[in-house]
């Protein structure tokens, strides 16, 4: 007839009854290669093929678990480890809270991973052809009839033979199927893989867009650009230019105590003594002022090594003996009014902060210019 | 008096239509140019969505001060309709994971209908959460990802648990749903000549060949997802209900909420799935396969689930007044005779009196009675979403913090945007898949099955 290589011989059945006997004498015959095809799931055609139960289930229970415990973990490592948060005074591992999301994420992996996996490994997805489509047996046993052909890898495959039998098994309209002569699709097929791999980019392309770009253009912005008055930017509101505004003259704020020494030379103010005690807690405070306000000039350390890249001129050492021979009240005035290039930070360091950082002070002089006679000290 | 005979069950499909008749009676809407009822409705539908889609971009443009909510109620209609659309959804899941556990096999008439309806109307409750929100374009953050920020979402928070609950409930409802489709595109796709048809068919179907070998993989499948919708339908409402019950809001804070959710939940969904059936089954001569002895089914549970609720109500009122709670005492004399009771007692009358009429046979089996109590139903689970939110909202602890709250046009347009995406969906869907599950009803013709293998189990 023609020199297409065949793929399998079918026969139709007409009842459910008559190809559940068909079914069980392929077996007796001892063909294995064979399947049975019907419109709907006929009861019982498994046992009658001598199927292995399907392992389905295995792959819901380890995916379901795996869910289970990738969310929990998650859950855990977010809520206690990486970004931990006092919600309702609740402990950071609340773990009745995690119960809701660890069930959707279990039941969400379970059903799709079954499912993926039977679209994977049972449907041989991607590939959509085989060579009982588009036959006529095919379009039968898609509508009312029921089908069993067997397939040319069959050890006992031999075409007369199989013909002979599916007459005796009582099937009408014996067809012998054809392989296609159209390649099948593979997965690693490149055009497929080319495809995902798009698809994946695009996704990725649009969501970063979206989400760092999109979202930072006109007009998305008009709830983050208004027309108000913002501090630290410029204004056409006022004369100078400025967004914001110094309080009328003579504005006392509250708590606050003018400074009685003001434009004073040092002499004046060099015997103020610390009001601070020379506690632990006054010194981390201290510190805390200090590495803010002070640090970003002096250093971390006071040597006068200052982060700004020389963008603003370098203050001198804090180690200096003049400094060290300074009293508190020097330092002090030197706060409040500024030295040289130095502003007064009358306005940022309140009063009692300002001898917290000198307390401060006296601790990094002394750290860091420890004689050896300090050793002898700490070995008694 | 007539007398039943209760030791036989009812047949599935009337008849015994022959598998050919049922592969061309359900795929004649997918081969026939729709008619002029059918044109009718879509027109109008789609003009629904048009109208609603202006009140949304409005919103979107101006922000949510559009709307009518307000301090102290901060939740409105977008959280009532949202309650409202997933609670809708729960009767898909019902009927078809439940009842298929339950071996119930009238299911499988309705099954495949009942699944998309879930479908839309989680799609219409996954717009109310989004854009309340408001800024919509911004709801990435509502999931966890590693973002620059370096911000994780809260995960001891109910909100956020609805988040995972409804995608969850949505992406395994749209997977129950196609792997029920796939052999119906197989189907489908062997009968067709056009070609276009045939390739979209064919990329839908996976290359599914009746094969017994991929049946009993498929079947496994199938019984897997029923097993893990079920409690999943179940969960969803549950949480949607700890939204309300884990706040301290008085009338919220019960934990009767999750039983009662889910039980109206069932309520309403069933009451919309039984008007839209009685629309199709009219339309598409589907008489034999959505047979009255379904909607009288239907009709049972929703009498069922109304009790229910009913019970469920008094319950709530006995807790209040047993509590010795003031706040939660007021709240519910508040909610029967205060400025919402006409919303509480439309409510109850819709709810619990009026579906009473099902215990008749003949209201219950008659298509336009039922048809009017299946919507009435439906007016009463709004209004009682309405009611549990607003009234508890309105009036709660400080007298000096009470208001009122007063829907605008721009509520009331995107409710109507709302439906108008549920029933152009469903007119689509009716227009373009197959309503009725194919293989499934061919099972389940008396006669399918291999008769020495002792029939249907």
């Amino acid at each position: 007839m023609n020199t297409k290589k065949i793929y399998s011989i079918g026969g139709l059945f007409d009842t459910p009854d008559g190809i559940t006997k068909a079914a069980e004498d392929a077996v007796k015959e001892g063909y294995t290669k064979f399947d049975v095809n019907t419109p709907y799931p006929v009861h019982g055609m498994e046992r009658a093929m001598n199927l292995k139960p399907s392992l389905l289930g295995f792959i819901t229970l380890f995916v379901g678990l795996s869910g289970a415990a990738f969310a929990f973990l998650f859950m855990y490592w977010v809520s206690v480890m990486d970004y931990p948060l006092i919600i309702g005074g609740k402990p950071f591992f609340s773990w009745p809270a995690f119960v809701p999301v660890t069930f959707e994420v279990t039941v969400l992996s379970a059903a799709v991973g079954t499912v993926a996996v039977m679209i994977a490994l049972v449907f041989k997805f991607p590939n959509n052809s085989h060579p009982l489509h588009d036959t006529n047996y095919m379009k039968n046993v898609s509508s009312d009839k029921f089908g069993l052909n067997v397939v040319y890898i069959d050890p006992l495959f031999d075409e007369s033979k199989v013909k002979d039998f599916l007459s005796r098994a009582g099937a009408n309209n014996i067809e012998v199927i054809y392989e296609p002569e159209r390649k099948p699709l593979r997965v690693f097929d490149p055009k497929f893989i080319g495809l995902l791999v798009m698809l994946v980019l695009l996704t990725a392309g649009v969501t970063y867009f979206t989400l760092n770009k999109l979202l930072y253009m006109p007009p998305f912005t008009w709830m983050a650009v208004q027309d108000k008055l913002s501090s630290q930017s410029q204004n056409t509101m006022f004369a100078d230019g400025y967004g914001m505004r110094n309080p009328v003259e003579g504005t006392v704020a509250r708590g606050f105590t003018p400074y009685e020494f003001k434009g004073q030379p040092d002499s004046v103010v060099k015997n103020l003594s610390n009001p601070l005690p020379f506690t632990k807690e006054n010194i981390d405070k201290g510190k805390l002022r200090f590495d803010t306000y002070c640090s970003p000039c002096h250093g971390y350390y006071g040597k006068g090594d200052s982060r700004l890249n020389g963008q603003f001129p370098n203050p001198p050492t804090l180690h200096s003996d003049k400094v060290k021979n300074w009293s508190d009240g020097n330092i002090y005035h030197v706060i409040v009014n500024g030295q040289n290039v130095m502003p007064s930070y009358a306005k940022q360091i309140s009063k009692d902060d300002r001898w917290a950082i000198i307390h401060y002070i006296r601790v990094l002089q002394r750290s860091l210019n420890a004689k050896d006679s300090d050793l002898e000290t700490k070995k008694q | 008096m007539r007398t039943f005979d209760y030791t036989q069950e009812v047949p599935v499909v009337e008849g015994q239509p022959s598998a050919k008749s049922l592969d061309e009676v359900v795929s004649s809407p997918l081969d026939t140019k729709p008619g002029k009822i059918w044109k009718i409705l879509i027109t109008v539908t789609t003009l629904m969505l048009l109208v609603g889609a202006g009140a949304l971009v409005w919103t979107f443009y101006k922000g949510i001060g559009v709307w009518g909510n307000n301090q102290p109620v901060g939740w409105g209609f977008d959280i009532v309709n949202f309650v409202f659309w997933v609670g809708i959804g729960h009767a898909g899941t019902l009927i078809s994971a439940i009842l298929f556990l339950l071996r119930q096999r009238w299911r499988t008439g309705i099954a495949r209908f009942a699944e998309a309806m879930t479908i839309f109307a989680v799609m219409c409750a996954g717009i109310f959460p989004a854009i309340h929100t408001g800024r919509a374009w911004l709801d990435g953050y509502l999931f966890p990802y590693p973002n620059a920020n370096h911000i994780w979402v809260n995960f001891t928070s109910p909100l956020l648990w609805d988040v995972f609950a409804v995608s969850t409930y949505f992406t395994v409802s749209l997977v129950f749903w196609y792997i029920g489709l796939i052999p119906d595109f197989a189907t489908l796709r062997d009968r067709t000549d056009n070609k276009i048809k045939k390739t979209v068919y064919s990329i839908f179907s996976l290359g599914w060949r009746h094969s017994t070998r991929h049946w009993q993989h498929y079947e496994k499948a199938y019984m897997i997802l029923a097993g893990f919708a079920t409690p999943l339908v179940l969960s969803v409402h549950t949480i949607v209900s700890f939204d309300f019950a884990v706040s301290v809001i008085p009338g919220w804070h019960t934990t009767i909420f999750p039983p009662y959710f889910v039980a109206g939940a069932v309520f309403s969904g069933f009451a919309m799935v039984q008007n839209v059936l009685i629309f199709v089954r009219q339309a598409f001569n589907l008489k034999h396969i959505i047979t009255i002895n379904h909607l009288e089914k239907m009709n049972q549970v929703i009498i069922v689930v109304g009790t229910m609720v009913g019970y469920a109500y008094a319950m709530e009122f006995f807790t209040a007044w047993y509590s010795g709670n003031q706040f939660e005492t007021f709240t519910f004399i508040n909610r029967a005779l205060g400025p919402y009771a006409w919303a509480y007692w439309t409510m109850v009358t819709c709810n619990v009196i009026l579906p009473q009429l099902f215990w008749s046979k003949k209201i219950r089996t008659t298509i336009w009675t039922m048809f009017i109590i299946g919507i009435i139903v439906n007016i009463g689970m709004w209004f009682e979403r309405f009611v549990i939110i607003v009234t508890s909202l309105s009036r709660d602890f400080l007298p000096s913090s009470w208001g009122m709250y007063t829907p605008t046009i721009y509520d009331i347009g995107i409710l109507i945007f709302s439906f108008g995406l549920f029933f152009t969906n469903v007119l689509l869907f009716v227009r373009t898949l197959p309503s009725v599950s194919i293989a499934e009803v061919k099972a389940s013709v008396d006669g399918a099955q291999p008769s020495h293998r002792g029939g249907h189990h």
